[in-house]
C-alpha cells in the first residue's frame, strides 16, 4: 500500500506502469486519475489546501479498509495540494486484485471516500476572484452505497 | 489546546492556528466560548451544519468531549478527489 500527499506534479502513466510492473499474482489493475477541470473556461488556478497529518492518516485508513474489504493485493493513492493549473492531474488511485470486479469496486469506493473524508479543500481562482468549492450532497450520499 | 482552522473558516477567523486556554467540556462549549469572543468567530461558527470538526485528527461530533484532546480542527465539508 502506497499513500503519497505531495505538491509536486506526477506522471499518472509512469505511476501506473510502475504500480502494475512485476506482478504475477494479480489478474486486474484499475486506475483513476482526477484532473483539474475548467468548467466555464475562466479558471486560472485551483488551490488545494489540506490538513497535514490528518490527510495521510485519513487516506491510509480508507485505503486499508479497501484492501481488507476487496482482498486487494496492492493499492496506490497519490493526492496533490497547492496551486494547480487546468488540465493537471490532482490525484490518482490504482488497485490491484485477482479479479476485475474487486479492482473496479475498490477504486470506486476509494474515490467516494477520498472526496468526502480526506481533509482537502478546493478553491477556484478566476479573473473575477477566488471562491471555495462547495461539497455536494450527492458526494455525501454516495458514501451510503458502501 | 491547539485549535486549527482550514479553508473559509481560516479566512473568516483570520488565523490558521491558535492556542486556546479553555475549560470547555465539549466541542459545542468551545464554539460558544469562541463565538462570544469576537464577531469574526461568531461569523465563522454561525451555521455549524456547514462545519466539520476533528479531534486529534479524527472526525468527531459537536457534542464530543474535549477531555484529553490536544488539537481541535474546524473546517468546511471536505472536497477531495
Amino acid at each position: 500500500m502506497t499513500v503519497r500527499v505531495q505538491s509536486d506534479p506526477f506522471d499518472a502513466g509512469a505511476e501506473l506502469n510502475s504500480f502494475a510492473q512485476n506482478r504475477t499474482d494479480v489478474g486486474a489493475v484499475v486506475s483513476f486519475t482526477g484532473v483539474v477541470r475548467d468548467t466555464k473556461g475562466d479558471l486560472q488556478e485551483m488551490l488545494i489546501e489540506h490538513y497535514p497529518g490528518m490527510t495521510e492518516r485519513a487516506i491510509a485508513k480508507i485505503a486499508e479498509e479497501a484492501v481488507q474489504r476487496w482482498a486487494l493485493v496492492d493499492v496506490l493513492v497519490i493526492h496533490r495540494y497547492g496551486p494547480l493549473k487546468p488540465g493537471e492531474p490532482i490525484m490518482m488511485v490504482a488497485t490491484a486484485s485477482a479479479h476485475r470486479a474487486a479492482a473496479f469496486e475498490a477504486a470506486d469506493f476509494l474515490m467516494d471516500y477520498l472526496k468526502s473524508r480526506a481533509p482537502f479543500w478546493k478553491k477556484e481562482v478566476t479573473a473575477q476572484g477566488a471562491s471555495w468549492v462547495d461539497a455536494k450532497d450527492a458526494d455525501e450520499d454516495a458514501l451510503k452505497r458502501w | 489546546m491547539n485549535v486549527v482552522y482550514f479553508a473559509w473558516v481560516r479566512e473568516r477567523i483570520g488565523l490558521p492556528q491558535e492556542t486556546v486556554d479553555t475549560d470547555a467540556a465539549t466541542v459545542k462549549d468551545l464554539i460558544a466560548e469562541l463565538s462570544a469572543r469576537e464577531d469574526r468567530y461568531a461569523a465563522a461558527f454561525a451555521d455549524v451544519s456547514a462545519l466539520r470538526v476533528a479531534l486529534d485528527q479524527e472526525l468527531a461530533d459537536f457534542d464530543a468531549p474535549l477531555a484529553g484532546v490536544q488539537e481541535v480542527a474546524f473546517f468546511p465539508p471536505m472536497t477531495g478527489g
